[in-house]
């Protein structure tokens, strides 16, 4: 000790501190700063095949480095997940242009679907496809899952799901018979209008509460009958003048022509 | 019609009838059985007479007169169930935390009015069943009424006696849609709990006294704990209290006046043609009751209607897609939807939302107030001060018939306007230009509709006279002689001609001078030169119902046709 003491004026003991702090102080960062999620490391066979099929089917729209063009967006940073969800659920690659690519059937099967993803992944980090433990709901409280669906999904979704209008011709889709994946990774990745949901402002628990109260709420059904689309009054309306007044006035009619 | 018989100087129907062997007063078989008890009651309360004349009152039959009962029997239909419902309903902004059988809301804070609609919902037995029958007994109790006010409206049965009752049913009409909106809101779910800041919303924009008068309604800030037990006391009882009240004055006042009845054979200003009460009647209109109370069973039990555990509870902060009142309301939210934003002005640094206003708080009064003045207005352009008892075919009224189609176009339009979001992404189409189009429709369509209507009357009024003066197209080719080819027309029977020609000449009236005889203009001319136009407006363009003189012509020389259409359709010029 008193060697060390004795050395404390050494010409090297300043440069040796210094070392030591940032040598300290970047092991406990990378120890303890909030990691991005990071897709479990791809192959360099992966990320070739998927850069392949990107040049094939995306790069018209999105460019050769997909960094964008007039027709597409830049994809650097959007990450497997946006990858997952956009040709998961077949929007992309988008059958003609439009204000919104609509739901379809996938063009892609999933290996096929995650070498693009470890492709656009390798270009720029951005959130990875999620782990399955969120997505299925399990274990989320559907109860909580509701007040956060209401507070932050149903005034474009609609409360029961079924999805609503928005400005010129754009909209928020149903989310029935939605994957609880997909689910989860709109809100990750706000993908066309929807903003983004991060962990940061939605933890992942939380996404699985919001999961969890649409699979409850399904699951329900709809104990009063024929739910007219989940779309409220404005059906109920049209069953009431259409059906109930056809009906009704048919009845009155067939009295009116009975006889004393 | 009542006046003169358009075929010759006998009445045709009544010799038509001359024949029949009078029916007997129907004997009431129930009274021998019941007799002891009748005679009884009679004896302590003397109903006997006024029932007796009751019994054997005679109504027309006819479809058309069935819609009014309809309303009245869903009326009926809520106000049963909306007892059932009183038993559990708990009117109260209270908190509780909901711990019932619907899992995805268990745990959820809630008022005590929704956790109460829940526990109705699913864990009362039936009643899921009767809250459904109550709101689809709503529903249709304002779509019947509506039907029915339409139907008075076209057969133009509002006119003298019945102008009173013609108020009375606006009037009930305008507080069923208050009591519709009182009812959507007390389960203080999502839906009814944005309706209800909607309502606040546009009390506000009234001018000057907007603040003061929600801050009363809510007992303060907005929600408050106050507005629920308040509609409760006018939903299950204010309300309904008048509504039976005004119910009953409009049945007694049909009673009274004696029901309207189509123009045809046999029928006349004088009489109804229809029948008894007792047994004819009763029995149809009470079999009707169960039609229409098992029609609203079925139509509960297969179709889900206001489905609040979707909805969630109310939160200020939250709010659903497509959040639409229920129809009845549709067309004063369809206003605030084609209303620009450029309609609020600031004046002095107080706001004055028309915007919101006009749709909200003046659209209401003013459509009623037109309605109700309808009658005033038509008798007074016609000059006619007769009563009216049978009813005119729409298409012999034309300008009526067309501004009341032209009326409900604007309606419409309105109320589909309601649904914008809903048809933008049912047809895929952008929620701007849906709107832009109902925005200029609203001005157009209305103008467009008149135009047609009026066309399409007096299209079918001269096809009646076609059909009176030549017959019916039998479709039998004939060869004459002399190889000439023509297709046989079938003259109408009596029956069906007495429909088409009793109908009364129109005119437009003629200014009678406008000065005096001094040559000094008149005073009350200003008022007479309006009516003149106006009636020139109603009747300038009129088809005129086959005389006996032109029928006789037709059917003594088949070539003189066209002479006596080229007179059919007259256009008077102005009235100088």
């Amino acid at each position: 000790m008193n060697a060390l003491a004795s050395r404390r004026r050494h010409p090297a003991a300043i440069a040796l501190l210094l070392l030591l702090g940032l040598f300290v102080t970047g092991g406990a960062y990378a120890a303890l700063a909030p990691k991005p999620a990071v897709a479990a490391e791809a192959s360099s066979d992966q990320i070739q095949q998927g850069k392949q099929l990107f040049l094939q089917n995306c790069a018209t729209c999105h460019g050769i480095g997909a960094l964008g063009t007039d027709e597409g967006p830049s994809l650097a940073g959007v990450g497997a997940a946006a990858v997952d969800f956009q040709m998961g659920t077949g929007r992309m690659p988008m059958a003609g242009p439009g204000i919104q690519a609509p739901r379809n059937v996938p063009s892609f099967d999933a290996e096929k679907i995650a070498a693009i993803g470890a492709y656009i992944q390798s270009l720029a980090p951005g959130p990875a496809v999620p782990d399955a433990k969120y997505t299925s709901g399990e274990g989320g409280d559907p109860g909580k899952g509701g007040m956060i669906f209401r507070t932050n999904c149903s005034m474009c979704h609609n409360s029961a799901g079924a999805g609503g209008a928005l400005t010129r011709g754009k909209y928020a889709p149903s989310l029935h018979n939605v994957d609880a994946k997909y689910i989860y990774e709109a809100m990750l990745t706000g993908p066309q209008s929807m903003p983004v949901f991060n962990d940061m402002n939605l933890s992942p628990e939380a996404k699985a509460d919001v999961i969890a109260y649409l699979k409850t709420m399904h699951e329900e059904g709809n104990p009063g009958g024929m739910a007219l689309g989940s779309l409220g009054p404005v059906s109920e309306g049209l069953v009431a003048w259409i059906f109930g007044l056809g009906i009704l006035i048919g009845a009155a009619y067939w009295l009116g022509q009975k006889g004393a | 019609m009542s006046t003169a018989d358009p075929i010759d100087s006998g009445r045709a129907a009544d010799r038509l009838r001359a024949g029949d062997s009078r029916r007997p007063a129907p004997a009431s078989g129930g009274s021998k059985a019941l007799g002891g008890v009748a005679g009884w009651v009679d004896d302590r309360l003397g109903p006997a007479k006024g029932v007796n004349y009751l019994m054997k009152k005679v109504f027309p039959d006819h479809w058309s007169f069935m819609l009014g009962e309809i309303a009245m029997y869903s009326m009926i239909i809520c106000l049963l169930t909306g007892t059932f419902l009183t038993f559990w309903f708990v009117p109260s902004a209270g908190h509780t935390t909901y711990d019932g059988s619907y899992i995805p809301l268990q745990g959820v804070q809630m008022s005590e009015a929704y956790a109460s609609s829940l526990d109705i919902s699913f864990d009362i037995k039936g009643g899921l069943l009767i809250r459904q029958m109550h709101h689809w007994a709503a529903l249709m109790f304002i779509v019947a009424l509506s039907a029915h006010m339409l139907r008075v409206f076209f057969t133009g049965a509002f006119r003298k006696p019945r102008e009173l009752n013609w108020i009375i049913g606006c009037i009930l009409s305008m507080l069923a849609l208050v009591e519709g909106f009182a009812g959507y809101s007390l389960p203080d779910d999502l839906l009814s709990g944005t309706g209800l800041r909607a309502a606040q919303g546009f009390i506000l924009s009234a001018p000057v006294i907007g603040s003061y008068m929600a801050y009363g309604l809510f007992g303060g800030d907005f929600p408050g704990e106050a507005i629920i037990p308040r509609l409760y006391g006018v939903h299950i009882l204010l309300l309904p209290a008048i509504l039976i009240g005004l119910f009953t004055a409009h049945i007694v006042m049909v009673a009274v006046q004696k029901h309207t009845q189509y123009p045809g054979p046999g029928r006349t200003n004088d009489n109804v043609v229809g029948f008894p009460v007792m047994p004819v009647y009763a029995a149809k209109a009470g079999g009707f009751f169960f039609i229409v109370f098992g029609f609203t069973a079925l139509l509960a039990a297969f179709v889900q209607i206001n489905s609040i555990w979707v909805y969630g509870p109310y939160d200020p902060s939250a709010v659903t897609a497509g959040s639409q009142p229920d129809w009845y309301m549709g067309f004063a939210d369809g206003a605030l939807r084609l209303l620009p934003g450029w309609l609020e002005f600031n004046i002095f640094g107080h706001p004055l939302s028309l915007n919101v206003a006009i749709g909200a708080l003046f659209l209401i009064p003013i459509m009623y107030g037109a309605m109700a003045a309808y009658p005033f207005i038509e008798a007074w352009v016609t000059g006619d001060k007769r009563e009216h008892h049978l009813l005119d075919r729409p298409r012999n009224q034309p300008t009526r018939t067309a501004l009341g189609v032209a009326a409900l176009t604007f309606y419409g339009v309105l109320m589909f306007a309601a649904g914008n979001d809903l048809m933008a992404i049912k047809l895929h189409m952008s929620i701007n230009d849906i709107t832009y189009f109902f925005r200029a429709g609203v001005f157009i369509l209305p103008v467009l509709a008149f135009w047609v209507t009026r066309r399409i009357c007096l299209s079918l009024q001269r096809s009646d006279r076609n059909m009176v003066l030549h017959g019916r197209e039998s479709g039998r080719i004939v060869r004459t002689a002399e190889g000439k080819f023509f297709e046989a027309h079938e003259p109408l029977d009596e029956y069906t001609r007495w429909k088409l020609v009793g109908y009364e000449r129109q005119a437009p009236l003629e200014l009678t001078g406008g000065v005096d005889a001094h040559g000094v203009a008149d005073r009350s001319s200003r008022g007479a030169k309006l009516r003149a136009r106006l009636s020139q407006f109603y009747f300038g363009t009129h088809v005129d119902p086959v005389t006996p003189t032109e029928l006789a012509a037709a059917h003594h020389d088949g070539h003189a046709h066209e002479a006596i259409e080229a007179a059919g359709e007259s256009t008077h010029a102005g009235s100088h």
